[in-house]
């Protein structure tokens, strides 16, 4: 955590010693970052496999990329993987509120800040030397999926629960509405995976900061 | 309702595997096998003992045990599934099973009785003349299927639990099993048979119960998935001892509620 109080100072020194020393991504990040990306794939995988069995649009997902070979099967791999998902979410939003992390990361973002780093990353001017700083493109990002997550995970019980949670379910515009919000907070959510997965291919030195903290 | 057409694929998870495994090197066989995490066991339900200490497979049943825990606690008894008005009621009201309905049962009303066994003192089978003279409710519900889909229905019959008490079950055991024309079965555990709006139904939009709806009776059950509401129900047995049902021995949640 003590890493952390450095992370405001943009203009760092940039030697090898100060590299070294200084922790990107905390213990406490990556263990729950990487039980996340394991609970997330599997509730999209098995969530896929469950759509199918009643789709809401047009299309179905081929059954290659879907966990759980039956709705039986993904099922339980649903109802199972919920609770890796919101177990550890409660402990990653809680720490991130109460270390200060979600303020010291996510904060200040601005409108214009957004559009300023949209422009400058489309046109390959923006920055990654310093991977403990969030540009305001990164911070719209991250807010959004964490509140896709929020999404998802309400939505999701509301559906589990229309008789139990009937007030969250008519928050949601009650059964069969709920179902299209769950979908939709999926696909925010694949939609940054896809877009985080290929930034963390394209700077890899993000990715082994989230490996190995530096 | 809720009986889904989905079955299992018809191939043999379990030689699968084998075979799967057999084309990795050796070093990654064994930590392929030893790892557990097969790819029956990622896949299906059925047949994965490759593995013998530990599969992603019983740790699932496990999870879905606890999850039945988990479900009887959330369980209001006294908390009523939201009711609707006639015009919201879906008309032609879907048709779903794991049959067509040329193949549905076709229950003949003077050959019908239903049966009554386990804990119960007064085991007399009850024709469907008697059952109609009970006093009956209405409720318009919503019916949500395990697949997802829902339709919004109108139900009449009398209470289950009132019945339960007419013909003397012993309320302290711990469940109602239900037996169809069709070799259906699926259990209700007791506080849920209790519920005020778990139903004997033997109308269906104020109509006597037509054969796709399952006549001459279905349970209607507004805290649980489709498949926990039996259609051509002949015969109830009140029991302590957890027998499963058609679809939970694939394995749907035993619990399922909502």
């Amino acid at each position: 955590m003590s890493g952390m109080t450095a992370s405001h100072d943009a203009a760092r020194a940039d030697g090898a010693m100060a590299q070294k020393a200084k922790v990107i991504q905390p213990a406490w990040v990556r263990v729950v970052h990487w039980i996340n990306a394991v609970a997330m794939i599997m509730m999209i995988m098995s969530g896929w496999q469950i759509y199918n069995a009643s789709p809401i649009f047009s299309f179905t997902f081929p059954t290659t990329i879907t966990l759980g070979g039956w709705l039986g099967g993904a099922l339980l791999w649903h109802f199972a993987a919920m609770w890796l998902l919101v177990i550890n979410g409660l402990v990653y939003v809680i720490a991130g509120l109460v270390t200060g992390r979600f303020r010291r990361k996510l904060l200040p973002i601005s409108p214009a800040g957004v559009i300023d780093d949209t422009r400058a990353a489309l046109t390959g001017k923006l920055s990654h030397d310093d991977l403990s700083t969030y540009n305001n493109v990164q911070k719209l990002l991250y807010i959004g999926v964490i509140l896709a997550g929020v999404v998802v995970v309400l939505s999701g019980l509301s559906m589990w629960k229309p008789v139990q949670f009937q007030e969250l379910t008519a928050v949601f515009g009650g059964y069969d509405n709920a179902r299209v919000v769950h979908f939709f907070a999926m696909a925010a959510i694949v939609g940054f995976l896809v877009i985080h997965v290929v930034l963390a291919v394209l700077v890899p030195k993000s990715l082994r900061a989230m490996i190995i903290g530096r | 309702m809720g009986r889904t057409s989905k079955i299992i694929p018809g191939v043999d998870q379990t030689l699968l595997v084998k075979d799967a495994a057999l084309l990795l090197p050796d070093p990654a066989r064994r930590r392929f096998l030893a790892g557990g995490a097969s790819l029956g066991a990622l896949t299906l339900l059925t047949g994965c003992d490759v593995v013998d200490s530990f599969s992603a497979e019983d740790v699932l049943k496990k999870i879905s045990k606890f999850n039945d825990a988990v479900q009887a606690r959330i369980f209001d008894p006294n908390k009523l599934a939201p009711t609707y008005s006639e015009s919201m009621i879906k008309r032609p009201f879907p048709f779903n099973a794991y049959y067509t309905l040329d193949e549905a049962p076709d229950v003949k009303a003077s050959e019908y009785k239903l049966e009554l066994t386990g804990m119960i003192a007064n085991k007399k089978p009850w024709t469907l003349d008697e059952l109609y003279k009970l006093p009956q409710d209405k409720q318009i519900t919503r019916h949500i299927c395990v697949e997802g889909w829902s339709a919004i229905g109108s139900w009449s019959g009398p209470k289950l639990g009132d019945f339960l008490k007419t013909i003397g079950a012993d309320t302290s055991a711990k469940y109602v099993r239900f037996i169809c024309a069709e070799g259906y079965t699926t259990c209700l555990d007791m506080p849920t048979c209790f519920h005020p709006q778990t139903q004997m139904s033997f109308r269906f939009d104020d109509q006597i119960l037509p054969r796709a709806y399952g006549y001459p009776m279905k349970v209607r059950v507004p805290t649980r998935l489709g498949f926990k509401n039996p259609k051509y129900v002949v015969g109830m047995e009140v029991t302590n001892e957890y027998k499963g049902g058609y679809w939970e021995d694939y394995g749907y949640n035993d619990y399922s509620g909502l």
